[in-house]
């Protein structure tokens, strides 16, 4: 089948903002999905709210438009845009959603746009719980029995019906509280009654418990034609019960017989086929480990998180050729694009293993539960391809970056036995490698261990290999042929220096004398069947040949930014690929390293050459020595890379760009307090203290409120504001470490405006992009503020002073490339907060805003390029006539146990941008793309600490004189009495009648306007109503500013069209500036 | 104990030999890019004295059952692997693979480096290859090098008398030509309703139809279809006496007997990956096969044999017919065991076509 030829211009959707459950897959997907129908010469209308992305850039798409993922926003972009067709199976849940809604809301079908891919019927059919059902049962595929009971007679009888266990779900309750897993009737009662008393509905699902079997998927492609192939099967270590996302997970499936595979895969096909999906899908089953009883979970009609695992897996370009069959083609119609012979029609066979580890925010979020289950809370994830599990998932592990380099974490060494074993029945992020402690302590067998996890005992024995080696290296001295035995079973040379007494680097000096060094194999969908082309590798020590041809090319390498965290998100990837394009623009060879398999970077075709590995100096050290590049360039990938800059340096590789000691000054406290004593430029005041007593003294001397984080942190994390001794003393014993080598900063906390820049030095000129100014005060997080460019309120003078401060800093130290400095204004007066000789999180935003190809001019520089010669000038570049608004978007919905007021430490986990030619408008934009439902009218509930009381009454008369219904505690009501409003008030949450959660619940208040008191005693009420507006889709605002400007785009919006549309390119273009 | 790999070019695999010193092979060497199913292929008879490299690397994982068995033993030459599990689990395993091949006394090499080795055969093509200890003689391994490829596998393989599996009411009478037959090609007859009779190879045309059967199946089974001329002989004197059916070996045989050639593959198609295109409805379908050689396509003309199916990969030829006859074989295997399912529907025109001819 030829390709539809009605086809001209295509609308694809993206999928937002990172946040838990959908992160930067579907950047790689999207990205792709684009070139792939360019390359088909077809137009193409990409809409994302996320500036973080590859997606977004301006030669991605023909037309990008950054704006809110909306019906609204959608249907004026599909007015103006006339595209024939609509691509929605590759942005995600959000991207789907959006497209049911249009299809729904008679856009489509108003505006003549096809539907591409899946149909609209299909994916009801996939998504509808009950159409599914009925669908399934058509088929004869079983899905997990279930009833929703409104009593508890309903809930006996089904039991009697199918027997135990069960699981007992309450509808609509705050967090799925209630709920549980029933073994018998008098369980099954109790829990029950209970859901029922926490429903809101009066009403519990009651269904089918399948805890504790094994979780297989499979990623299954279909076309038109109805030719249907698996592309890989996946095995979940944890069993069901875990959410996949935050499963450990292999692929291809280890325990299955071919039976039991073939079992599963044909039921996959019958689905697809059943469901009528035409492209990609995932498949969940549960496959019962005793019998080969097996039950459909779900299925996602689309391109998910699992498709992008599976295709850097196997290689297998999924999202591409899922959008050659939206438009027309079949599979045997597809060419490989890895093996450029064969076609897309066939199934990649695979010569490795593959681990998937979840990344989770609880570094980050100490008071979050750590529990697993259904609800996914990773953030992001890494892969590692190996010969063996125990070489992959060690790979994995030290890929995370949790400060572990084996199945070992140093505070289990404390734990008694007793200890360790009663904690084994605990599914939570621990679980590995307190699996790996108790068999290191010989405490419990493999058999013990399995049945009390439910883990497949095949795991569990790999695992004991590992433990097993570390042991005997523990006993023996260090030899040819331990060390061997150790790096065949993927122990890396810091853990074996740590098992051994001996230091990494004689570790690292014997296997050179001995030879043993690791291989690196080939990914090419066909396990060596076929000559391939990728130049897709990973390493082994298992094997005799390796099969990378070193070219004699100039080559540079460019370390990634590795799994996505708060603090670190797709922004780095966005820059690592810049950074390789402008060195292949340049002729040189780039070569990437990086382990995370969401990202565009980990794409095969994006660079000379991909080794999927892990970003440990080990690691990338093996790499450069067989590749022998001209050397590395560290500052995109964030601080993963440029954490390793020190370590390669010392083994006599070269950085490109900024010198490791200029690093190191920038990052230094001390050196850097010297810096800018020598330039005179101020900073808060501050000290750098190594114990308690120097803290507290210290802390009075600079005088309170002060800021307190431990030295060298990322997303400022464990970073808290502290009003007093209390606090300071409450601090420094729970939230940090605090020894010689581990310093914590003291700094005086300065309310003022917060503004942040990104600027480029050759050691010459330092060319300024663009300003940012924070919405919010300084004391919340720049990550988490929302940040406006150009600056609406600086005055000149601060403007000069910034770009002048920026410049002497950029040059002292000697920065090439990138670097990104925080200001804080107070009084009129600049001061520095930090300096990151890096690319930041805001580069892909401002590079796109100030179509300034910011990282493509800082790889350049890096490679002794000047910024003269590429026709730039120092200082800062003439602001745009547009203002563009990033705004935080937050996962809280995914962390219970989470407080979402705003502070210090980051807990955004993705961004939105708004664009246009009104300030308010463009912040209307990001706040609605941020997906905060701002109510045009209503009621506001009010309560604020007592040091907020003054500035709040104004803003409350703002809201008033809107129009708005105001609600406020007590306190807070007498406040605004005060000044002649009135605001009825609410009793606190436990007094019943009037409580604050119940109008919440009941949808009595639209928005939430609420600030903490003073300090970190998380006061309960106040942690209630935020975690409730959270569970119930309220607006809650935690910080006056936002607030404030809240308030001014409802003024603004009054009598202003809300929804107005360009596309990037207009923008940058110059062009429709009247609007 | 150490172990090797010898190619008949000289280049040297190196490994472990499971199962000592004496455990010493030599055969032609070939590759399965399956992922599972490694007793289904150990126990496949096609793989007759051959060595078997698995390109997956961990293999044995979930262990070895009876019910996964292709035949009454186990006919491989060797078995090269990554790693050989020792731990093996799942419910329905009776025994770890390191047990099987030591009751089936299969030579295996493990710890060697498959993707090198599948990649040194992909170029090179097919080749013998010889496995022995790390430290036996150049002498015994020039000795064992210069066997030549044995041309009697099918006899070796094929059942030395004439066996009936019943059926139910109103069954087809099937007799199944064993070249060396797979169970799960007789179980997917039965479960079709046929009653399967298997015959050894070498049985005469007349004693085949003096069984009455309503159809013939020729089997799969290993080595070159031109190994066995009386076998192709009796097979045309049946063309146009009943409903043929072949599966790979059967298939070129059938193929053979109707005028055409073969020829030997490069190195073969062996996993369970292989796209084949349906040229009547256009689709495809993912197979499972093991073959080394093929239906020589420009051989065909001329004949009244059409092409039913090619592979996607190479587009060799996959299954063809005769054009006015009810006959006709598929190189694949569509039984599975291992591998999908997908076609499993060819049986059920070989079905229709022996109904048709009863009525008729």
């Amino acid at each position: 089948m030829p390709k539809k030829k009605n086809l001209n211009k295509i609308l694809v959707i993206g999928s937002g903002p990172i946040v838990i459950g959908q992160a930067a897959e579907f950047d790689y997907a999207g990205s792709q999905a684009c070139r792939s129908l360019k390359e088909e010469g077809l137009q193409v209308v990409l809409v994302n709210s996320n500036p973080a992305t590859i997606m977004t850039d301006a030669n991605i798409a023909d037309r990008v438009y950054i704006e809110p993922l909306t019906v609204e926003f959608l249907t004026a972009i599909i007015e103006k845009e006339r595209p024939d067709g609509l691509l929605a199976t590759l942005g995600g849940q959000a991207g789907l959603n959006l497209a049911v809604q249009l299809a729904e809301s008679g856009a489509l079908e108003k505006y003549n746009v096809e539907l591409l891919g899946t149909s609209l019927n299909a994916i009801k059919k996939a998504e509808d719980r009950e159409l599914f059902k009925e669908t399934m049962e058509r088929i004869g595929e079983p899905i997990p029995e279930s009833t929703i009971v409104e009593d508890i007679h309903g809930a006996i009888d089904f039991a009697n019906q199918i027997g135990y266990p069960l699981i007992v779900r309450p509808a609509y309750t705050l967090g799925g509280t209630g709920g549980g897993i029933a073994n018998n009737e008098e369980e099954l009662i109790e829990i029950t009654l209970r859901g029922l008393k926490y429903s809101m509905i009066g009403q519990v699902l009651i269904e089918r418990s399948i805890a504790g079997w094994k979780e297989i998927e499979f990623e299954v492609m279909r076309d038109g034609n109805d030719n249907c192939i698996t592309i890989c099967s996946m095995e979940n270590f944890d069993p069901v019960g875990v959410h996949t996302g935050d499963s450990i997970v292999v692929a291809p499936t280890q325990t299955l017989t071919d039976h039991e595979y073939q079992l599963l895969r044909s039921a996959s096909l019958k689905m697809i086929r059943a469901l009528e999906i035409e492209g990609g899908c995932n498949v969940q089953f549960a496959l019962d480990p005793k019998s080969q009883d097996y039950y459909v979970i779900e299925v996602n009609p689309r391109v998910s998180r699992s498709s992008a695992l599976a295709s850097k897996a196997t290689g297998y370009p999924i999202a591409k050729v899922s959008v050659k069959i939206a438009i027309g083609y079949t599979l045997d119609e597809i060419v490989n694009a890895v093996t450029k012979k064969t076609k897309a029609c066939f199934e990649p066979s695979v010569d490795y293993i593959v681990v998937k580890f979840p990344r989770w925010p609880f570094d980050k979020f100490v008071y979050a539960d750590t529990t697993l289950g259904t609800q996914m809370k990773a953030t992001g994830e890494v892969m590692s391809l190996d010969r063996t599990f125990e070489g992959a998932i060690l790979k994995a592990v030290r890929s995370l970056e949790i400060g572990v380099n084996r199945l070992h974490m140093d505070k289990m060494d404390s734990w008694d036995n007793e200890k360790v074993r009663s904690r084994l029945n605990k599914v939570n992020d621990e679980r590995l490698f307190l699996i790996a402690e108790a068999l290191r302590r010989n405490i419990a067998t493999v058999e013990e261990i399995a049945d009390i996890t439910k883990i497949d005992r095949w795991f569990i024995d790999k695992i004991k290999n590992i433990t097993d080696m570390e042991v005997r290296l523990k006993k023996d001295t260090l030899n040819a042929k331990n060390l061997r035995e150790a790096k065949l079973i993927g122990l890396s040379d810091k853990s074996i220096a740590e098992l051994t007494g001996t230091n990494v680097n004689e570790v690292r000096d014997m296997r050179n004398q001995f030879r043993i060094v690791p291989i690196y194999k080939m990914v090419d969908t066909c396990a060596g069947e076929f000559e391939a082309a990728t130049p897709y590798y990973y390493s082994t020590f298992r094997g005799e040949i390796d099969e990378v041809e070193v070219s004699d090319r100039r080559k540079i390498i460019v370390l990634g930014s590795g799994p996505i965290r708060i603090g670190q998100g797709v922004e780095f990837d966005y820059c690592s690929v810049h950074s390789v394009w402008a060195l292949r623009e340049a002729g040189i060879e780039a070569i990437i390293i990086n382990n995370n398999p969401e990202t565009v970077s980990t794409d095969f075709d994006i660079s000379d050459k991909l080794y999927f590995e892990p970003l440990t100096t080990e690691d990338v050290l093996n790499i450069i020595d067989k590749e022998q590049p001209e050397g590395v360039i560290v500052q995109f990938g964030g601080q993963t890379a440029i954490n390793l800059a020190a370590s390669l340096a010392a083994a006599g590789v070269k950085i490109f760009g900024t010198s490791v000691d200029n690093i190191d000054r920038a990052e230094d406290r001390e050196r850097f307090d010297e810096m800018l004593t020598e330039l005179n430029i101020p900073r808060p005041r501050g000290i750098s203290v190594t114990n308690l007593d120097d803290a507290i003294t210290g802390a009075a001397t600079i005088g309170y409120p002060v800021m307190v984080r431990p030295s060298y942190v990322l997303g400022g994390r464990a970073m808290e504001i502290v009003y007093n001794e209390e606090e300071l003393r409450d601090y420094m014993s729970r939230a940090v470490k605090v020894t010689p080598d581990h310093p914590v900063l003291v700094d005086r906390y300065m309310q003022g405006t917060e503004v942040e820049v990104d600027a480029i030095c050759d050691g010459v000129d330092v060319v300024i992009p663009g300003i940012m100014e924070h919405v919010e005060r300084a004391g919340v997080h720049s990550g988490d503020s929302i940040a406006v460019y150009p600056p609406q309120t600086l005055p000149s003078k601060v403007i000069y002073t910034i770009t002048d401060y920026t410049k002497r800093m950029a040059i002292a130290l000697n920065v090439r490339g990138l670097l990104n400095i925080q200001y804080v204004v107070a009084d009129g007066k600049v001061y520095v907060i930090e300096v990151n000789p890096r690319s930041s999180r805001t580069v892909p935003f401002l590079s796109k805003v100030t179509d300034i190809k910011m990282v493509n001019v800082a790889t350049r520089v890096a490679l002794g390029s000047t910024l003269k010669s590429m026709g730039y000038y120092s200082g800062l570049v003439e602001p745009k006539p547009y203002v563009s608004v990033k705004a935080p978007v937050f996962s809280f919905a995914k962390m219970q146990d989470v407080d979402i007021s705003l502070g210090p430490e980051m807990k955004s986990t993705g961004e939105v941008m708004g664009i246009d030619y009104h300030y308010a408008r463009a912040l209307y934009k990001a706040i609605t793309g941020a997906g905060m439902n701002i109510p045009k009218h209503g009621c506001i509930l009010f309560t604020v600490a007592d040091k907020d009381k003054e500035e709040m009454k104004q803003l409350a008369k703002a809201f008033y004189e809107l129009g708005f219904k105001l609600v406020a505690t007590e306190g807070t009501a007498r406040a605004l009495q005060s000044i002649g409003i009135d605001a009825e008030v609410v009793g606190k949450v436990h007094q019943r009648s009037s409580d604050i959660i119940q109008m919440i619940k009941l949808g009595k208040i639209h928005m939430v306007v609420n600030t903490q008191a003073p300090g970190k005693h998380i006061a309960k009420d106040g942690f209630r109503i935020r975690r409730a507006t959270v569970e119930l889709g309220v607006p809650c605002l935690t910080s006056l500013d936002t607030a404030w400007e809240v308030m001014r785009v409802l003024t603004f919006m009054r009598d202003r069209r809300l929804v107005y549309s360009l596309a990037l390119q207009d923008y940058v273009g110059g062009g429709d500036a009247l609007a | 104990m150490k172990g090797k790999l010898i190619l008949q070019d000289g280049t040297t695999f190196r490994g472990q030999l499971f199962g000592g010193s004496n455990a010493t092979t030599e055969g032609e060497v070939v590759f399965n890019t399956g992922m599972t199913g490694y007793q289904e292929i150990l126990t496949d008879p096609s793989y007759c004295r051959q060595i078997v490299t698995l390109t997956y690397p961990l293999v044995g994982n979930y262990g070895t059952a009876k019910q996964f068995n292709q035949s009454r033993k186990s006919f491989v030459g060797g078995l090269i692997v990554g790693e050989l599990c020792e731990k093996p689990s799942s419910s329905s395993m009776q025994r770890t693979l390191p047990e099987f091949l030591t009751a089936e006394k299969i030579p295996c090499l493990y710890d060697v480096d498959t993707r090198a080795l599948t990649k040194k055969i992909r170029s090179a093509g097919t080749m013998k290859g010889v496995i022995v200890s790390e430290y036996t003689s150049q002498n015994t391994i020039d000795e064992m090098m210069a066997l030549p490829i044995r041309k009697n596998v099918v006899e070796m393989v094929s059942t030395p008398v004439s066996y009936s599996l019943d059926a139910g009411k109103d069954a087809l009478n099937v007799v199944a030509m064993d070249f060396g037959i797979k169970r799960n090609i007789i179980d997917a007859l039965r479960k079709l309703n046929c009653r399967v009779t298997v015959v050894p190879a070498g049985s005469p045309a007349e004693a085949i139809l003096a069984l009455n059967p309503d159809g013939i199946f020729l089997s799969n089974g290993p080595g070159d279809p031109k190994d066995v001329p009386n076998v192709i002989r009796e097979v045309q004197k049946l063309l146009d006496k009943k409903p043929l059916f072949g599966i790979c070996l059967g298939h070129q045989i059938l193929s053979l007997a109707m005028g055409a050639d073969t020829f030997k593959l490069k190195f073969g198609h062996r996993g369970c990956n292989q796209p084949v295109k349906n040229l009547k409805t256009g689709k495809v379908a993912i197979t499972a096969q093991n073959h080394g050689y093929a239906v020589e396509e420009n051989s065909l003309k001329g004949l009244p044999v059409e092409v039913t199916h090619i592979s996607l990969n190479d587009g060799t030829i996959e299954g063809v017919r005769h054009t006015s006859l009810p006959v006709a074989g598929v190189q694949y295997h569509p039984e599975a065991a291992p591998g999908p399912n997908d076609s499993v529907r060819l049986f059920d025109e070989f079905i229709d076509n022996m109904r048709a001819a009863k009525e008729g």
